[in-house]
């Protein structure tokens, strides 16, 4: 187990360094910031005046360098819009975000659960048709889209909840809705084909003989053997997760991690594009590293395969 | 009965069965029919304004008229037009992210089965860094600083698409290396790349098939998304993403400027998941997760 531990955490290092390495790069491949934070008229010597004191004139790896130490104190500069450090801008947009991601969770394990259930305990039942139709189309709504339609509905139309932004429970609903519509699909697939395989096999058919009331099988024996695989997937599914949330915070502007990005992608500015790609990412590498720990510990088969 | 009779009779039963694969055929033809063809079947330019006919309703509503049978945007551009020229980036950019992606995957994937520990080590950790990746986020500010356009987007989810097919074809190969086929080809003294060619890789293609019809629908969604955010191909050309955002101002009253473009992806991503899925059925007996028959 060790040996599998050190592995794990090596690579979530070495993955965060080359997150860090491909934002940084990037960032400078594409512009020169001392043009972004001076007014368009502002003279030739302004500008130079401005790189040198930015660092901008250094080598690159210098400047890579100076980035990744800094990154690790968690500095990141500061906003050129709002004048505030960075990464204190964005870990307050963090709750938002956390909030929305674990409302469209609990959507998405309401939906999925039952009717993935329903559906492995009888295939091939109009419960079960039911359920993969509603998969298949649901994976083929463009959640923006959905988005969108659910404010006309529900927001504009019925006026039932507000359009956007973040006031307050009611305005979680639709958000989370949408979140939770996106990712049930694969998770009902996942406790569908689950319940399929546990309802086959031994054990099952031992607390069958032994008179076990179904429903006892059905939560007690089947359900506990289904959650490992969904909360791993969930784990694994992370980044998934957060790519949802971008998707969704844009539509309604939720004022989270991925709505503050899309505008300060928009702003050109960097400072705070560079800590939401590299802090997001880490905590990404990080979930996975604490899945795979909690799998490796539950199923030895993985740590030695 | 004749041989032709016969074989008309086994596709007919091939196809009751799998009728969500057929519906989704007929999705798909008509997606790729509609993009060819759209000069000849818009009936306006899909960019001629007319502003004296903004924001048309279509013809079944009240105001509506037969001339524009899905109504005007909000310059007075015929909707239905623009929704078929819309087609035509939501295919391509589906189409070429995966090609991209995929060759780049299934090579990554080949090398790391066959290569040595030290490649398999190195590339896995490439895998799993991409995948770790806020991708999204990643998408949408590298395309805002390298600026917008088809060939950076179709880039981007190219760069980014590959680790999938990285990580089956690496599981895939390891299996197959182990088989005795493959063994006899090499105790034969096929070289490496003879028996990868002539004895892995055409074991391959039905998964990387089933794969990319996944990732086709994938591409078209996010496609869709990142026009929406102005990240795509830029205005005037039509795609459904851009028109969902170009009349954002009006999307709320006019739920027609909404409700199109959004059914087109619907249709599209529809038909390419459900055609995927028959092929899963029929190429990869393996990969299904339906019950017993």
């Amino acid at each position: 187990m060790r040996g599998y531990v050190v592995e794990r955490l090596v690579d979530t290092v070495l993955t965060c360094v080359a997150i860090s390495f491909v934002v940084f790069a990037f960032l400078h491949l594409a512009g020169d910031p001392a043009k972004v934070l001076l007014p368009p008229e502002a003279s030739q010597e302004a500008v130079a005046e401005l790189r040198r004191a930015l660092g901008l004139d250094d080598p690159f790896l210098v400047q890579y360098g100076r980035f990744l130490g800094h990154a690790v104190r968690g500095e990141f500069g500061d906003s050129f819009i709002i004048r505030d450090k960075a990464l204190g801008i964005l870990l307050e947009r963090a709750p938002a975000t956390l909030e929305l991601a674990v409302a469209g969770l609990v959507v998405g394990v309401a939906i999925a659960l039952p009717l993935g259930i329903a559906a492995g305990y009888r295939p091939r039942s109009w419960i079960d048709h039911v359920a993969s139709a509603a998969s298949v189309v649901g994976q083929a709504v463009p959640t923006f889209w959905l988005g969108i339609m659910l404010m006309l509905w529900f927001a504009v139309g019925l006026r039932l909840v507000p359009v956007s932004g973040r006031a307050g429970p009611r305005s979680l609903i639709l958000p989370a809705v949408c979140l939770g519509v996106y990712l049930a699909p694969i998770m009902m697939r996942l406790v569908r084909s689950g319940m399929l395989e546990v309802l086959a096999r031994d054990y099952i058919r031992t607390a069958r003989a032994k008179g076990i009331a179904e429903a006892a099988i059905l939560w007690k024996h089947a359900l506990k053997n289904v959650s490992i695989p969904l909360v791993t997937m969930v784990g694994l599914q992370f980044g998934r997760l957060l790519a949802g949330t971008v998707v969704i915070e844009t539509i309604f502007a939720w004022p989270g991690i991925g709505f503050l990005t899309v505008k300060a992608v928009r702003t050109l500015d960097y400072p705070v594009v560079q800590a939401a790609v590299v802090v997001v990412g880490a905590a990404i590498a990080l979930v996975n590293l604490l899945t795979d720990l909690v799998v490796g510990y539950l199923d030895p088969r993985i740590r030695y395969g | 009965m004749g041989e032709r009779g016969r074989r008309a009779r086994r596709l007919r039963r091939l196809g009751r069965r799998h009728w969500t694969g057929v519906v989704g055929a007929g999705l798909v033809a008509a997606a790729v029919l509609v993009a060819c063809f759209a000069p000849q079947l818009a009936p306006h330019d899909p960019y001629a304004q007319d502003v004296a006919a903004r924001l048309r309703p279509p013809a079944w509503a009240p105001l509506g008229t037969r001339e524009h049978l899905l109504g005007t945007d909000h310059v007075g551009r015929d909707y239905l037009s623009r929704i078929l020229y819309g087609a035509r980036v939501s295919l391509a950019t589906g189409v070429l992210a995966v090609l991209c992606s995929g060759v780049l995957g299934v090579a990554a994937g080949l090398a790391m089965g066959v290569g040595g520990r030290a490649l398999d080590r190195a590339l896995t950790f490439l895998t799993n860094l991409t995948l770790t990746f806020p991708f999204m986020l990643l998408a949408i500010a590298v395309i805002a600083l390298m600026g917008s356009g088809f060939v950076n987007m179709v880039l981007v989810l190219g760069l980014t698409g590959w680790p999938i097919y990285a990580r089956v074809v690496r599981a895939e190969v390891l299996s197959l290396r182990e088989r005795e086929f493959v063994q006899a080809g090499v105790g034969l003294g096929g070289s490496p790349a003879r028996v990868l060619l002539r004895h892995i890789l055409p074991n391959l293609w039905n998964l990387i098939v089933v794969l990319a019809s996944v990732e086709v629908a994938r591409m078209i969604i996010v496609e869709s998304f990142l026009s929406y955010l102005g990240l795509g191909v830029p205005p005037p050309t039509p795609s459904w993403g851009g028109m969902l955002s170009e009349g954002q101002l009006y999307v709320f009253t006019r739920w027609w400027l909404a409700a199109f473009p959004g059914l087109a992806i619907f249709g599209t991503v529809l038909g390419v998941n459900l055609l995927g899925d028959a092929l899963r059925d029929l190429l990869d007996p393996q990969m299904k997760t339906v019950g017993p028959e």
